[in-house]
C-alpha cells in the first residue's frame, strides 16, 4: 500500500463561542460553495471523511466539519469539569452561528445530521437568510425517549461501550464492515457524559412539532434525506416534516441508517449530489444568472 | 421458530470465542419470553451454560426480555426488515419489553445484542 495523506486539512480554530474562549477543531477540503457539516450526537466531525475525500463534491464545494465543543478534538470549554453537559436548542444555534462568523462563511449550505438535522430544522426556521440551502439529514421534529439515558453516563457503565451498543442498529445492516464499525468507534470515543448532554436537545430541549410547519422554503430551501433502518427519526417523522412544510423536499435512501454519511460514504453521496445540485441551481434563479 | 432453535443458543454462542471474550465478566440469568413461553438462559463468564423451558414456579433472573412470538420470529428472520432487525428498534417500537436490573443487560448491550442474534436463521441472505 502505497502512503498517501488525504486532501483533508485539519486545523485548531481558536474563538469565543457562548460567551467562553473555545479551541475547536476544524477540518475542510475542496474550494467553492461552502458547505458545513454538522456530526451526530456524541460523535464528531470524522462521519463526514467520505464527503471530504470526494474529489467531485470538492471541486465545487468547500466543505468544512468542525467538532462542537466538548466532541472529537474540540476542547471541552475551562471550566468543564464542573459542569454537566447539556445542549440546548439555543446555544447550538448560537454556536453554528458563532463558528460560521469566524470562518467568516457567507451564506452557506448547511447539512447536519440527527441532531444536527433537527437543529437544521431550527436554523430553517429562525434563520433562513443565513444559508443558501439547508440539508437534514435523518431529521424529524421530536423523538420520544425509547431507553432510560441515565445508562449513559453512570460510573458503573462504560459510557463508551454503551453509547456504541445503544446506537449500533442504528446503522444499516448491510453497510460495509469498515464503516460500520468506524462509525461505532467514535461512538466509543465520546467524553462521559456528552453524548446523554448531546441527547437532551434532541429528546427534550429540541422539540420543535408546534412550530415546524412555519418554515418558509421560499427563503431558503430545504430538503431531507432518511436512510430507511433509522428507528430513532423514522422515515415516517422525516416525511411528516416534509407534509407539513410546503416545498420541502424528501428523499428516504435505501439500505442506509441513521448515519448515512458515515456507515456507506458512496451510496449516501449518491443521494446528496442531485440535492447540492438543486441548490445551486435554486440559487442561480435567486440571483437571475 | 422450534424449540430447538432456543436450545441451539448455547453452542452458537459458545462457538463464538470473541463473543465469549466480551462477556468474561458477566455472570447471570435472564429470562427470555417469546410470547407464552418462558425461557431461562444462564450464562457464565460469557459462556452460555444452562437453558430451561417454563412454565416456571418461581423463577430468579436479573432481568427479563419479553416480547410476542411474531416479533420474535421477525427478528430471528435471515434479513429482518427495518424496525425489526435490532432489540433497541423492538423496544422503540414498545414491542420488546425489557425490565428488571436492566444495569446488567445495558453494561452488557453489545453482548447481548449479538447473542440474541446468534438464533437468527441462517441460510444466505438475498
Amino acid at each position: 500500500m502505497t502512503a498517501a495523506f488525504e486532501p483533508i486539512i485539519g486545523r485548531y480554530l481558536n474563538t469565543r463561542i457562548l460567551g467562553r474562549p473555545q479551541r475547536l477543531y476544524v477540518e475542510e477540503a475542496g474550494s467553492g460553495v461552502p458547505l458545513l457539516c454538522l456530526h451526530t450526537a456524541g460523535s464528531d466531525g470524522r462521519q463526514y471523511r467520505g464527503l471530504l475525500n470526494d474529489a467531485e463534491i470538492t471541486a465545487k464545494h468547500r466543505v468544512i466539519a468542525f467538532d462542537m465543543p466538548w466532541h472529537g478534538k474540540s476542547s471541552p470549554p475551562a471550566g468543564w469539569h464542573n459542569e454537566e453537559y447539556k445542549l440546548t436548542s439555543s446555544d447550538y444555534t448560537t454556536m453554528i452561528l458563532e463558528v460560521m462568523d469566524a470562518l467568516g462563511l457567507d451564506r452557506p449550505i448547511v447539512m447536519g445530521c440527527s441532531i444536527g438535522g433537527r437543529i437544521a430544522l431550527h436554523l430553517a426556521l429562525d434563520h433562513p437568510e443565513r444559508f443558501r440551502g439547508i440539508i437534514g439529514l435523518q431529521a424529524g421534529a421530536h423523538v420520544d425517549p425509547y431507553y432510560d439515558l441515565n445508562f449513559l453516563h453512570r460510573p458503573d457503565v462504560h459510557g463508551g461501550e454503551v453509547c456504541a451498543a445503544v446506537v449500533s442498529g442504528l446503522v444499516g445492516p448491510h453497510t460495509p464492515e469498515k464503516h460500520r464499525w468506524e462509525t461505532l468507534w467514535h461512538y466509543m470515543q465520546g467524553g462521559p457524559g456528552v453524548f446523554k448532554g448531546d441527547l437532551h436537545f434532541y429528546k427534550i430541549d429540541g422539540d420543535i412539532r408546534d412550530r415546524v410547519a412555519k418554515i418558509d422554503t421560499s427563503r431558503c430551501p430545504l430538503f431531507l434525506l432518511s436512510g430507511e433502518y433509522d428507528y430513532s427519526c423514522t422515515p415516517q417523522e422525516t416525511l411528516e416534516v416534509a407534509r407539513s412544510v410546503a416545498g420541502a423536499e424528501a428523499t428516504i435512501m435505501e439500505g442506509l441508517g441513521h448515519f448515512p454519511m458515515s456507515e456507506d460514504p458512496e451510496r449516501f453521496i449518491g443521494y446528496l449530489k442531485p440535492v447540492l445540485e438543486s441548490i445551486n441551481e435554486i440559487e442561480k434563479r435567486r440571483r437571475g444568472t | 421458530m422450534s424449540i430447538a432453535s432456543i436450545e441451539q443458543l448455547a453452542d452458537r454462542v459458545n462457538a463464538d470465542t470473541m463473543l465469549v471474550w466480551r462477556g468474561r465478566y458477566l455472570s447471570t440469568r435472564f429470562l427470555l419470553e417469546v410470547g407464552d413461553t418462558q425461557w431461562l438462559v444462564g450464562i457464565h463468564e460469557g459462556r452460555v451454560v444452562s437453558i430451561a423451558r417454563g412454565p416456571f414456579v418461581m423463577p430468579s433472573w436479573s432481568f427479563a426480555l419479553r416480547a410476542p412470538e411474531s416479533e420474535w420470529r421477525a427478528f430471528w428472520s435471515a434479513d429482518p426488515r427495518p424496525g425489526f432487525h435490532d432489540l433497541m428498534a423492538l423496544i422503540k417500537r414498545r414491542a420488546l419489553k425489557a425490565e428488571g436490573d436492566l444495569r446488567v443487560f445495558m453494561s452488557h448491550l453489545r453482548y447481548f445484542k449479538e447473542v440474541m442474534v446468534k438464533l437468527r436463521a441462517q441460510e444466505a441472505r438475498p
